[in-house]
């Protein structure tokens, strides 16, 4: 079925703290805004389930102005495609329509980056952010003994996260070493609100310890995890426990953008000062535009924005915190970069495609992850890749390739062009 | 109308009173259970990996429905969860 098309000044697209601020300040400045998201929660991933339990000064403030702007939001809508040139088409689970706005700001954040290690694919191992995520949505953790490990400052947050929802979070282990930590430390001064974060989440983590430069080799059990053995290089240790929280830090979605044409930057898409991309009256914003967290989210959402609806003036006074955010990401990224190490823990036989339950060993020798796919199927089941494409690209050094539609397993009717639809 | 503050669901067919708010992966989560998924070559069942809909691994029956992203779905009251069928293979 076809709804009628609505008309907008604006559309976002991902109402994470990027999407949100930049829906906004739009829509405070009298723009007709429509902001979608694919799930049926406003915030993203870190501020899901505000809107039931607040816990976040920040969520809240920004969460209140976006209710008051007059937003239009619907959720469980995603765009899957473009019908023409700027002309998008979004998916709901019982409607599509299609729709050309004035422009069009992509938030669509990140995901984890999973590296498979022996016994990754027990149940019990999630992702870092997965089960924080899982954990605001009624996961039960109160008493479980969890391991979170990894890299990057999510550990820090989700086993501050874990803790306070009543987990015995066993250990904090960060595949960075304090060397490459320390160097980072002295750029921190320049953030003053991180290095508050990053001491507040310390004390939230009295009693919980914190090892630099270990990462982990191996989990075992039966039906669930049982242990993870780690190592420094030097020693080894084992860990009883009945969840892990595991995350090699985040990757922006590129799947959207890259099938809207914006070109990238390495791994983020290429934007101007204003966060327009390659694409005229494309704009990007948050983790997409390279991995830096939430704050720096919430500046570039209204930079794009203000941007794309030619407010210049408003601009302005955004551009210092925007460029101070960007090189904050960008030594993020050197900081917590996967060490060499991680990409060598695979075993033959530990699968790497959880989809189609595809092995290391039987990816070796292939030279690109197109022949890879076609031969052992890799990256075909429903993920898409979305799992194995990061990981491949990681440890065989597969290139990013050039995504089809849809972007995710979208139903055939949204594909066909609607002039030809009965 | 005020959202009642508990949701009951069932899980393989066993009832189950949850938080309004909870995920249906959460739920099947707070009935113990912890395998969500039989793998396509077999071995031990699959878990939720990503938590935010993407790596399909915390797929199961939903009010008859296979191969539901559980993590994606919030608990309404009746809504029947389902591990056990093969359908989810
Ligand atoms: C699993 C996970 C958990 C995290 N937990 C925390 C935490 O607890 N604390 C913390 O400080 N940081 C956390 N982070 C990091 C945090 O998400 C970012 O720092 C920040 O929220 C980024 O904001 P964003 O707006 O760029 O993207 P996000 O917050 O990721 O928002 C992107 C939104 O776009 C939507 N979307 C994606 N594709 C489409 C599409 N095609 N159509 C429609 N909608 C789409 C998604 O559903 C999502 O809601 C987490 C990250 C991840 C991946
Ligand atoms: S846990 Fe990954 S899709 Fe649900």
């Amino acid at each position: 079925m076809i709804s009628p098309m609505p008309e907008c000044d604006l559309l976002v697209v991902g109402a994470g703290p990027a999407g949100v601020a930049a829906a906004t300040v739009a829509a405070e400045r009298g723009r007709a805004v429509l902001l979608l998201d694919d799930t049926p929660w406003l915030g993203g991933q870190i501020w899901r389930g505000e809107q039931q339990k607040p816990t976040n000064a920040q969520a809240q403030t920004w969460l209140n102005r976006l209710a008051r702007s007059g937003v239009r939001i619907i959720g469980e809508a995603r765009m899957v495609g473009l019908e023409g040139p700027g002309r998008y088409v979004i998916e709901t689970p019982d409607h599509h329509w299609t729709i050309q706005p004035k422009a069009l700001v992509l938030a669509t954040g990140a995901r984890e980056l999973f590296l498979p290690f022996p016994g990754w694919t027990l149940p019990g191992i999630l992702g870092a952010g997965g089960l924080q995520t899982l954990v605001k949505t009624g996961w039960p953790i109160e008493g479980q003994r969890v391991v979170v490990a990894g890299s990057g400052p999510l550990l820090l947050a989700v086993a501050a996260g874990l803790k306070k929802a009543g987990a015995n979070v066993v250990g904090l282990f960060e595949q960075a070493s304090p060397a490459s930590l320390a160097r980072f430390g002295t750029q921190l001064i320049a953030h003053p609100d991180k290095i508050g974060q990053a001491f507040g989440l310390r004390r939230q983590l009295a009693g919980v310890p914190y090892k630099l430069g270990w990462w982990p080799v191996r989990a075992e059990g039966v039906n669930q995890v049982e242990r993870l053995v780690l190592t420094s290089g030097r020693q080894t240790l084992t860990v009883d426990c009945d969840a892990v929280a595991c995350g090699f830090g985040l990757v922006p979605s590129l799947e959207l953008p890259t099938l809207l044409g914006c070109l990238l930057d390495g791994e983020a898409v290429a934007v101007d000062a204003g966060q327009q991309t390659s694409v005229q009256g494309i704009f990007a914003a948050g983790e997409l535009t390279g991995i830096g967290g939430n704050d720096k989210a919430l500046v570039e959402g209204q930079v794009a924005s203000l941007t794309a609806i030619g407010e210049h003036a408003a601009v302005f006074p955004l551009h210092r915190s925007r460029n101070g955010w960007r090189n904050f990401a960008r030594a993020l990224g050197k900081t917590f970069k996967p060490r060499p190490e991680l990409l060598k823990l695979a075993e033959p036989q530990t699968i790497v495609c959880r989809c189609e339950d595809v092995t290391y060993s039987q990816l070796s020798g292939y030279t690109s992850w197109r022949d890879a796919k076609l031969q052992t199927r890799c990256g075909m089941g429903p993920c898409q890749g979305r799992i194995c494409g990061a990981a491949t690209r990681q440890l065989f050094g597969w290139g990013m390739e050039s995504v089809r539609p849809p972007v995710l397993a979208a139903r055939v009717a949204s594909l066909i062009p609607s002039d030809e639809r009965i | 109308m005020p959202e009642p503050e508990v949701i009951n669901v069932t899980v393989n067919g066993q009832r189950l009173s949850v938080p309004a708010g909870t995920v249906a992966a959460s739920a099947v989560a707070r009935a113990g259970l912890v395998g969500f998924r039989a793998p396509v070559r077999g071995g031990p069942a699959r878990g939720p990996l990503c938590g935010m809909g993407i790596c399909f691994e915390c797929r199961i029956m939903i009010n008859g429905q296979p191969q539901v992203r559980s993590c994606q779905v919030i608990c309404r009251e009746g809504m029947e969860l389902r591990t056990d069928d093969l359908a989810n293979a």
